[in-house]
């Protein structure tokens, strides 16, 4: 019985809108009281049924709920025979209630996109090797199945053979396909545009980094934050006071109307809806930006930030050295070139990998008495000549001259933040490289915006030498630069910037700066594995992308800026209705209902404003 | 032990989610810290002893408090 009441709410709702109108109809039109009283009787009745039923199962769990008041107050409306009132407050309060399902559906509709990606079924192989259709619950580690194109890719898994290109943008938000073939890495939840591949399944359900995306932001939503806390705290206890209250009213005045005219007005509606709504829409839109945000504790850290510091390395870098300099002092260059590739072919050093990647094809020779010399390169025999590679104090133990030509190069290249490799043949010096490593592209106007959104302080922390550092934090205008720093020595350096009040927030590469991510307010890996970088971060941004921090920023900003001013509002509509109700002749409990329900939809329309956040 | 995630019609009210959660820790076999009731994503997600109390028992407490079912994922765990 109750839950039939409870499920026909909306026509309940409907109902009763039906029999207030004719009453209206009836008395004004046909001056026929008595119909009009039977009318509005019956709504107030049946309005008030799902409103209580709700009122007692919150008192069963000891909450005094909101339908509570409202209940209490149609009951007094009755006593008085205030039909027109009673029916007129449960009408609004059912109405409310619709509306205010159907718009925090679309406040929650970013989510349920995202929910909506996840795969249902997959192909899988059976016994006897054919493929067959299988709720995707039925799929464990180790299957084998066969993605057509069009289709999604179930699970996460490694492609075993077959090719095509996958659109990964609901785990990366990047919407250009990346090529797969045997080997590859494919995600649950991304997209087969083109192709057919069997893949076998390393992770289901879910294990699966979409999976744990949509539980991330799932339970983000939900967390709340001081400020959500002490709302919860306050309205424990601000809804029974206005029971109290009213009780007061009613035994000093002895006016029931009075009374339950504060009991409608003093609900705190707005006031619980309007923090949640904010945290929602602004979660959700960070979800379709790429950026995750976990929970509302760091929307409120993050809005308020003070210094961001970053690692270099893989974060402001690419982290993969390049050849950018180079000069060489010889006429038969292919040969010096194949020479120099030859001899770090042997090695796995960054900076030989990186010549050799510079060199590219070029004819190869065999290289005979490899000697490393420890700190310093590799001398080595190649068709009868003695090749030095390495450093200039490698060319100065082997006596190499070096030009004022090269020494006026050497140090251009130095300044230039480059790691040197000299290269001479025969004891003479043919080929001068200046390896650094680059910049990502557009980082410099990303970290223009975040000054624009009012960061204060940027800084570069990093193992490197003072030389390189300085030069990275010229060329992107930080405003500190600190090299020589051991992971330790990062996390001191920000324990010192806490210590001074500030929030801080570090972007490193979540796999040893690990203890900085913790320590900082917000902690933001940029590990492309993206398991870490999930469960390290506070602010996930996909597939490590730089250029979502930004949007991040300015989007916890404006959550935050949109949760304050819904609490104005809420607020502020409380204490104006309890203010008109004792120096007002026109305020009553109809429009007390219909003011609320009204601010009500106005802290949720707020609140959808920032789905359409856009930096 | 089982791990369950239930699916429930839209949740409107926060208050819901007390109840939700008072009514299915009541249950015997229920492991009581590790209830979630998800506000926004109208789903409860719960640990339980398989051989005190079944699923349909923890579904049958939310529906007699109003709130429909939708569907339940089970895992063990």
């Amino acid at each position: 019985m109750q839950k039939a009441i409870l499920r026909s709410k909306n026509h309940i709702t409907i109902i009763s809108a039906i029999l207030i109108i004719s009453a209206f109809i009836s008395k004004l039109g046909f001056e026929n009281e008595e119909i009009a009283i039977i009318a509005l009787i019956i709504a107030s009745s049946l309005g008030v049924a799902p409103i209580a039923i709700q009122a007692y199962q919150a008192l069963k769990v000891k909450v005094v709920s909101i339908d509570v008041l409202v209940t209490i107050a149609v009951i007094g409306a009755f006593i008085i025979r205030n039909f027109e009132e009673s029916a007129i407050v449960t009408f609004l309060f059912l109405f409310g209630a619709f509306l205010e399902q159907r718009t925090l559906n679309k406040t929650r509709s970013a989510i349920r996109e995202l929910t909506k990606m996840s795969p249902e079924s997959a192909l899988k192989q059976m016994e006897n090797g054919e493929f067959e259709e299988v709720e995707i619950d039925e799929v464990d580690v180790g299957d084998i199945l066969l993605v057509k194109t069009g289709a999604k890719i179930p699970v996460d898994g490694t492609v075993l053979t077959g090719e095509g290109h996958i659109n990964e943008a609901s785990i990366t938000g990047e919407a250009v396909p990346v090529s797969k073939k045997k080997d590859s890495g494919v995600y649950a939840g991304t997209i087969l545009e083109n192709g057919t591949i069997q893949i076998i399944a390393d992770r289901v359900g879910e294990d699966t980094t979409f999976g744990k995306i949509i539980e991330l932001v799932e339970e983000a939503q939900d967390s709340k934050s001081e400020a959500e806390r002490f709302i919860d705290r306050f309205s424990k206890y601000y809804t029974p006071a206005v029971l109290v209250l009213s009780f007061i009213v009613w035994i000093f005045s002895r006016d029931i109307e009075l009374a339950i005219t504060i009991l409608v007005l003093g609900c705190p509606g707005a006031l619980v809806i309007g923090v949640p709504v904010s945290n929602v829409a602004g979660i959700g839109n960070g979800a379709r930006h790429g950026v995750l945000l976990k929970g509302s504790e760091v929307i409120s850290d993050f809005s308020r930030l003070d210094t961001m510091v970053f690692d270099k390395t893989g974060t402001l870098t690419i982290g993969n050295p390049k050849v950018a300099d180079k000069e060489i002092y010889a006429d038969n260059v292919n040969e010096v070139l194949g020479y120099l590739a030859s001899v770090e072919k042997e090695s796995d050093h960054p900076l030989a990998k990186a010549v050799v990647e510079y060199i590219g094809d070029i004819k190869l020779y065999t290289v005979e008495k490899t000697d490393v010399v420890k700190g310093g390169g590799i001398v080595a025999h190649v068709e009868g000549h003695k090749v030095a590679v390495g450093n200039v104090a490698l060319m100065e133990q082997e006596n190499i001259l070096l030009s004022e030509k090269a020494r006026a190069d050497i140090a251009r290249f130095e300044k230039n933040g480059n790691s040197l490799v000299l290269t001479s043949v025969d004891g003479e010096l043919k080929a001068l490289m200046g390896i650094r490593d680059q910049i990502r592209p557009g980082v410099k106007d990303d970290l223009k915006k975040l000054k624009k959104l009012g960061v204060k302080n940027l800084v570069v922390l990093s193992g490197d030498n003072q030389g390189t550092v300085d030069l990275v934090a010229r060329e992107l205008g930080l405003t500190e630069a600190h090299g020589h720093m051991l992971p330790e020595d990062k996390a001191t350096y920000i324990k010192e910037l806490q210590e001074k009040g500030q929030i801080v927030a570090f972007v490193g590469d979540g796999v040893n700066d690990s203890p900085s991510l913790a320590l900082a307010q917000i902690g933001i890996a940029m590990g492309n594995g993206t398991d870490v970088a999930i469960e390290t971060s506070d602010v996930v941004l996909m597939n490590s992308d730089f250029s979502r921090l930004p949007h991040a920023l300015g989007l916890t900003k404006a959550t935050a800026n949109n949760m304050l001013q819904n609490i104005i509002i809420a607020v502020g509509v409380v204490l104006v209705l309890l203010a008109s109700v004792f120096f007002s002749e026109w305020m009553n409990m109809s429009i007390g209902m219909l003011v609320h329900e009204a601010s009500i939809l106005v802290v949720i329309l707020n609140g959808m404003r920032l789905l359409r956040y856009k930096l | 032990m089982q791990k369950a995630t239930i699916q429930l019609e839209t949740l409107t009210c926060p208050s819901c989610m007390q109840k939700i959660e008072n009514g299915v820790k009541s249950l015997d076999g229920v492991d009581k810290k590790s209830i979630k009731v998800l506000f926004n994503s109208s789903k409860v997600r719960v640990e339980y002893d398989d051989e005190k109390v079944s699923i349909k028992d923890i579904e049958n407490a939310i529906d007699k408090l109003g709130y429909e079912v939708i569907k339940s994922q089970v895992k063990a765990l």
